[in-house]
């Protein structure tokens, strides 16, 4: 119902089937949809479908011949191992009281710990660090507090840590199943034999976990950052790889699966990431891992475009940077006169253009510094004042245009089927904190 | 050979400058190169020019064959690419009689007659000995000039080229040595007292076609291509930023300073 409101209000068709259809079927499904006892907007709330859960069935009284009465009676608790007896109120109906266990007796449940002998303890179960009054405890404690290791942990007299108890406590049952069961092949399926408990694996699982949950948000930033560098590189590598001979497939999955091991080992000790080359804070060098993986890919080929490699070298330039740097780099490109994509991409001057690229790179870095240091300044000072820059800062070359002496030849003829980028596009609105100006009071 | 043989050596020596598991790649690779053994950053690039010619036929143009078109890849510098390029696969629009053609020797193009302006994929394939993957290029067939309201002439063509190189990042020996001091291509300069074991004699060059475009008959319409003047744009435009810069972190420096100052003047 709602449905329809909202697709009037957009003016979309109300259902796919045709006009004679809809009102045909629609009587149908007024009458299907609508429940009893629950109001319409109600029952729209759960998305017009029937709950999960039979609602209430207002409807259905009790029959007027039955006749109930509350009454304050005293029960028994079969969960309890005293015989105390409590007092409640009881629905009695037709003065016949309820007969059965107290309704919430049937959640005591406890965990089965086995038990052990004496004789059985001495065959099997002996162990240099533990005891056996030790061992008893454990196993007391296990049957008390079901099996919470933590519970357990924190009240043992003797200070052991969770994993060492855990690992006392499961070989103990693996010993002893073995030692009880018939054949070997009766325990075989048992899940604890099938799946042994590792201390060495569950303590390092949670020393992972905690370092992972002590990470500072840098260092989140930086391992997503360089497992977006992996998985490129291990993308290009299977693209470039993809192209050769087929029988380097099988070395392709170990390669993958090397590079694979490399990354979730390194989330196990992040602090000390010797394995992948870019580890270093600073954005450059992880761009510098950039440029050599593109080579490397790009030698892969074995043949390629000078046009393609410039491409995917200005990919890896603009890799660490949002979609507003590049745009302003192709802008800044524009207002010096040079061409988005060479027209004579010789090896020169492909590696002119991909230099030029990183220094207007490092230019709006600068300058973006520039406004913090400002902005920094002018909250220091507690006046109005605050520099104001005179230039402004988006379009660094836009006023003054390219002088430089010689005729540039525009070969108007040698239209490629570039980008269509023109000069109406304005540049994008950079929202910068508004300063105060002098203007201001 | 055993000049040849030290030399590998030495070329193998060259330090590697990235990741670890390059090296592994090409350890994994090695089988495969026995035969080639190949030298590391150094490269070959062939610069080429690729386009379309096309000529309006005027009076004697029809519905459906309005213009007389070549399509082509040729050397920039008109020099022959066959020394490199075996065959070139040009992929015309599927309305075209037999739409794939293959072009096995020199001059690399196509001429037809149409009406129709498409995309065209020429894929050119090298000796074995250059390179076993083939490389595409894709040009857009153009008959009709920019200037949509000019008359159409028969006597200027409308032509569109563009220009490019192919680089081979990892020649071969043996591609070296076959190709040094071909005109057609950009020869590396190779390791110091690094020796190429000499060319094998090819066929008698008497024989062979000449495949140089130098005398071609669309010649006179061909474009040239001059790194000079983006070379130019370009070094000015470097000038340009790098003095930016400069300005730039003389204006932080003193900033930084005065933020210094005022910082501690004003500890309230």
């Amino acid at each position: 119902m709602g449905g329809t409101d909202a697709k009037d209000i957009l003016g979309l068709p109300k259902t796919p089937l045709s006009l004679t259809q809809e009102k045909k079927s629609r009587p149908q499904k007024e009458s299907h949809r609508k429940p009893d006892g629950i109001s319409r907007e109600v029952y729209a709330l759960t998305g017009g479908v029937a709950p999960l859960m039979p609602s209430i069935d207002l409807k259905r009284r009790p029959p007027p011949d039955e006749k109930v009465a509350w009454k304050w009676l005293s029960f028994t608790n079969s969960a309890r191992k005293d015989d105390l007896q409590l007092y409640h109120w009881v629905r009695v109906v037709n003065d016949v009281p309820p007969t059965g266990d107290y309704s919430f007796a049937k959640y005591n449940k406890s965990v089965d710990i086995l038990k052990y002998t004496d004789e059985e303890y001495e065959n099997h179960l002996t162990d240099p660090v533990w005891t056996k009054e030790e061992t008893d405890q454990l196993f007391e404690f296990c049957q008390n507090f079901d099996l919470r290791f933590v519970v357990i942990a924190d009240r043992f007299p003797v200070s052991r840590t969770v994993e060492e108890l855990k690992d006392r406590y499961y070989s103990v049952n693996r010993a002893l199943l073995r030692a009880r069961a018939q054949s070997p092949a009766d325990v075989a399926n048992h899940p604890l034999m099938k799946e042994p408990y590792d201390i060495t694996r569950d303590r390092e699982r949670k020393r992972a976990l905690s370092m992972v949950l002590s990470q500072s948000r840098h260092q989140e930033k930086k391992d997503a950052e360089i497992l977006a560098e992996a998985k490129r590189i291990t993308e290009m590598r299977l693209a470039a790889r993809r192209a050769e001979e087929p029988d380097v497939s099988a070395n392709e999955n170990a390669g993958l699966d090397k590079a694979d091991g490399v990354v979730p080992g390194r989330s196990v000790s992040p602090t000390s990431n010797s394995q992948l080359p870019a580890t270093a804070v600073a954005p450059s060098t992880l761009t510098m891992a950039d440029y050599a993986s593109t080579l490397a890919s790009l030698r892969m080929l074995h043949v390629y475009l000078r046009t393609y490699g410039l491409e995917q070298m200005v990919q890896a330039a603009s890799s660490a940077v949002g979609l507003r740097t590049i745009k302003r780099v192709e802008q800044t490109l524009q207002d010096l006169g040079v061409n988005l994509k060479p027209k004579v991409p010789t090896k020169t001057v492909c590696d002119e253009h991909l230099e030029l690229r990183k220094e207007i790179l490092t230019l709006l870095n600068l300058q973006k510094q520039l406004q913090y240091k400002e902005s920094e300044g002018s909250s220091h000072r507690e006046g109005s004042y605050a520099a104001m820059p005179d230039t402004p800062k988006d379009r660094v070359f836009a006023s003054d245009p390219f002088s430089f002496g010689a005729e540039r030849p525009i070969k108007k003829d040698q239209k490629r089927k570039g980008p269509g980028r023109q000069a109406d596009t304005p540049s994008p609105a950079h929202k910068r904190p508004r300063k105060l100006k002098a203007s201001d009071l | 050979m055993t000049n040849s043989s030290s030399s590998k050596k030495q070329a193998q020596d060259q330090p590697e400058t990235s990741e670890p598991t390059l090296k592994s790649l090409k350890a994994k690779m090695t089988k495969s190169d026995e035969k080639q053994k190949k030298l590391k950053d150094i490269e070959i690039s062939v610069p080429i020019v690729y386009g379309n010619v096309a000529f309006w036929l005027g009076k004697k143009a029809s519905e459906y064959q309005s213009h007389k078109w070549a399509v082509y890849v040729r050397g920039a510098t008109n020099e022959d690419i066959s020394v490199v390029v075996k065959k070139v696969v040009f992929q015309l629009h599927s309305s075209f009689n037999n739409p794939t053609r293959v072009i096995e020797e020199p001059p690399f193009e196509v001429s037809e007659s149409g009406w129709g302006e498409f995309e065209i994929a020429m894929t050119l394939h090298f000796h074995s000995d250059v390179c076993d993957k083939p490389l595409s290029l894709y040009h857009h067939l153009k008959l009709y000039p920019e200037d949509e309201s000019g008359p159409l002439t028969m006597k200027k063509p409308v032509v569109v080229e563009s220009y490019d190189e192919i680089v081979f990042p990892d020649p071969s020996e043996s591609f070296l040595s076959r190709v040094q001091n071909h005109p057609a291509l950009t020869f590396p300069r190779l390791p110091s007292g690094y020796n190429l074991p000499a060319p094998m004699q090819v066929e008698d060059t008497g024989k062979k076609k000449r495949g140089d475009t130098k005398d071609h008959s669309l010649g006179q319409w061909f474009m040239s291509f001059s790194e000079a003047d983006e070379l130019l744009q370009l070094a000015a435009a470097r000038q340009q930023v790098q003095a930016h810069i400069a300005k730039l972190r003389r204006q932080i420096s003193l900033l930084e300073g005065q933020n210094q100052t005022v910082k501690t003047g004003s500890d309230l």
